[in-house]
């Protein structure tokens, strides 16, 4: 089959989705999700008496704890593939990456199953996390120290 | 006000991510990246620290705020005990969220199987 007929082949099979809703339904519900972060912190600081330093750490332990068990459930999976960047950006996304690959790799064994998989993905975050946060770190460290 | 401001910030963010992920070939694991490695760098000169002032729950929630308190704890221990600081105070303020990540994935994984 010539070249160009294929790619109209694909283009037709392709789902049709909208960017525009695409990014709408991303907006509302990453909102929500700190909406929801921002609750969780004045129900803290409200119920156990704590500072609001202290209400954040509990947040987003919550947080991750809420998406860990979807995902081990199976419902995150399909709510991701409907909100998109709306969940996989805030920390809920890191919590997914990890149970999910821990989970899709059970069968290979404690050690290279769950023990080599679990951070396939949410590897490259603290990787490139602590590498620019020492760079950057540096660079205002050294900057304080001449000034 | 901070509820609004909430919303509207980590609204703001994932509606970037989608747009690069909509946009161009990057995935979501390039996308978390980019964003990490940008909360570090707003956190250089503390414009990160002016977002969480004035959004509250809503700063800390987005993957850039892991970046930030990355930085933040490590800026926090270098100034008592110097440069070796940068390196112990990595990870003070994210433990929480890497250590409960962690826990809670091996716990669901010991008693979940894989849907397909």
């Amino acid at each position: 089959m010539e070249k160009q007929k294929y790619e109209q082949l694909v283009q037709k099979h392709n789902p049709k989705e909208s960017k525009g809703k695409n990014a709408i339904i991303a907006f509302v519900v990453g909102g929500l999700v700190g909406v929801a972060g921002e609750l969780l912190i004045c129900l803290y600081t409200h119920w156990l008496n704590i500072s609001r330093n202290d209400a954040s750490v509990y947040m987003i332990v919550t947080l991750i704890f809420i998406a860990s068990l979807l995902t081990a459930l199976g419902v995150f999976d399909k709510l991701v593939s409907k909100a998109k960047c709306g969940l996989l950006i805030p920390i809920t996304g890191f919590a997914h990456s990890m149970t999910s690959a821990a989970i899709d790799y059970k069968k290979e064994g404690p050690i290279y199953g769950i023990g080599s998989n679990i951070f396939k993905l949410a590897g490259s975050v603290i990787l490139y996390g602590v590498v620019s946060a020492w760079f950057f770190g540096m660079v205002r460290y050294i900057i304080e120290v001449i000034a | 006000m901070y509820i609004l401001y909430s919303f509207l910030f980590c609204g703001t963010i994932c509606l970037i991510a989608e747009l690069i992920l909509d946009n161009t070939k990057l995935t979501p694991g390039h996308i978390t990246s980019i964003f990490v490695i940008t909360g570090a760098f707003l956190d250089t000169f503390g414009i990160y620290d002016f977002f969480i002032m004035k959004c509250g729950g809503g700063a800390l929630v987005p993957i850039t705020s892991f970046g930030h308190s990355l930085i933040h704890g490590a800026l926090t221990k270098a100034e008592t005990t110097g440069f070796v600081g940068l390196l112990m105070g990595m990870f003070d303020l994210t433990a929480s969220g890497i250590t409960s990540a962690i826990i809670f994935a091996f716990v669901f994984t010991l008693f979940f199987k894989p849907k397909d």
